[in-house]
């Protein structure tokens, strides 16, 4: 049984209150290294969230196709991984087609996006909390939004942090990480408004 | 063994996964809430790094460079499922507790790391303890952030309580230690003094 949530609030949720990057800390690897800069940011989160749709509906309909019928769940996480890793390739072949313009400014955070936890870790939580298929969609977009607002803002934000006088040992990661800390503060913020689980 | 001793000493402090490579805290931050949790996690962690490593470092000449990345997620995948089967029969509350966390152990880039840095041109015995060693250096920062949370955020240390019931409930509220900004908060400071603690030790450094 897929629970009951209106689509409205899984939508706003999975980009605020449920924020895929701060509230559940997934895909920092790539947040952390490519918000240096506003362009590349700009670039992967699109890329992240057009991958995050895909699979999302292709994981869903394998594990409730494939995997379910033939009681092969326990298979899903080498399942779930190559399917990412499909749709990633394939992927990259249609826009080197398509648009190779689009290719370019893409190419080299596509193959990265394959070990984005954030990836997985939606099709674990659509598997976890049951979502029906529209709900999948959803929740994916949503945390793919999410996660470029995320980034957008904190390559933002580090472009000023990057001219202020911070103690040498705090340089770099450090001041990173305290200010996701102040982001994610913002963002549970919203939890007043709607929240899921 | 002297040689052993250096990756120890390596993979502990000089180039902890954490502190200096900043590599995997994705899927295990989540967790540091609660030791126990933590403990489960870093010690999953820590086998699948071990003993994929062994594994890849193995078959490593028996791989075709091209679909290496591949052939080595399948491997990590194939632990962290025996992991997570593991879990579900002996520790089903954990098991929950971590949620999807466990398979996300696929994910984490020190496996990844650990197994193309070192695994893809060692032996397979040092491989399985540089994986051992990277999965220490990993638990340990981890479990010394579950430490300040749990201890301040429920007043307790694996489940027992040792603060007085006060101290988290009565007026004061610190629930934002188990919330998920402290955890960033806390990476934060423990990266400063990591830092300040390595720029010290380098007399003379160039900063």
């Amino acid at each position: 049984m897929s629970p009951v949530i209106s689509p409205f609030s899984l939508f706003f949720a999975s980009i605020l209150t449920s924020n895929i990057l701060l509230a559940n800390f997934l895909g920092m690897c790539s947040f952390i290294s490519i918000s240096k800069d506003m362009k590349s940011s700009n670039g992967l989160g699109m890329a992240v969230t057009v991958v995050l749709v895909i699979t999302g509906m292709a994981n869903w309909a394998v594990l409730h196709f494939i995997l379910i019928p033939l009681g092969l769940e326990y298979l899903r996480y080498i399942v779930f991984i190559v399917v990412i890793a499909a749709v990633v390739q394939i992927l990259e072949m249609v826009i080197d087609r398509v648009s190779p313009a689009l290719y370019m400014s893409l190419g080299i955070f596509l193959p990265l996006i394959t070990v984005n936890c954030a990836i997985l870790g939606v099709a674990l939580f659509i598997e976890i909390r049951n979502y029906s298929f529209i709900q999948s969609v959803i929740y994916s977009l949503g945390s793919g939004l999410g996660w470029w607002l995320a980034i957008m803002a904190l390559s933002a934000i580090r472009k000023k942090v990057d001219k202020a006088p911070v103690p040498a040992g705090l340089q770099g990661p450090g001041i990173t990480m305290i200010t996701i800390g102040f982001m994610a503060m913002a963002f549970i913020g919203f939890s007043g408004m709607l929240q899921v689980q | 063994m002297s040689e052993a001793k250096a990756i120890l000493k390596n993979n502990i402090w000089e180039n902890n996964p954490i502190l200096i490579q900043i590599l995997g805290i994705c899927s295990t931050l989540a967790v540091t809430n609660l030791l126990t949790n933590t403990l489960i996690m870093t010690i999953g962690v820590t086998f699948v790094t071990a003993l994929s490593s062994f594994t890849i470092s193995i078959i490593k000449k028996m791989i075709p460079r091209k679909v290496r990345m591949i052939v080595q997620t399948l491997v990590i995948a194939f632990y962290v499922i025996i992991v997570d089967i593991l879990l579900k029969a002996y520790a089903p509350e954990i098991s929950k507790n971590l949620g999807p966390y466990v398979g996300l152990i696929i994910t984490n880039c020190i496996i990844m790391g650990r197994a193309e840095a070192f695994a893809q041109s060692n032996p397979p015995l040092i491989s399985f303890w540089d994986g051992f060693t990277s999965g220490l250096g990993y638990m340990s920062v981890l479990m010394l952030l579950a430490f300040v949370r749990e201890l301040l955020g429920f007043g307790t240390l694996f489940g027992f309580r040792v603060m007085p019931m006060e101290f988290t409930n009565g007026g004061y509220n610190w629930t934002i230690m188990v919330m998920a900004p402290s955890a960033f908060f806390l990476v934060g400071i423990l990266l400063w003094i990591a830092k300040e603690t390595m720029l010290k030790q380098e007399t003379g450094g160039d900063k």
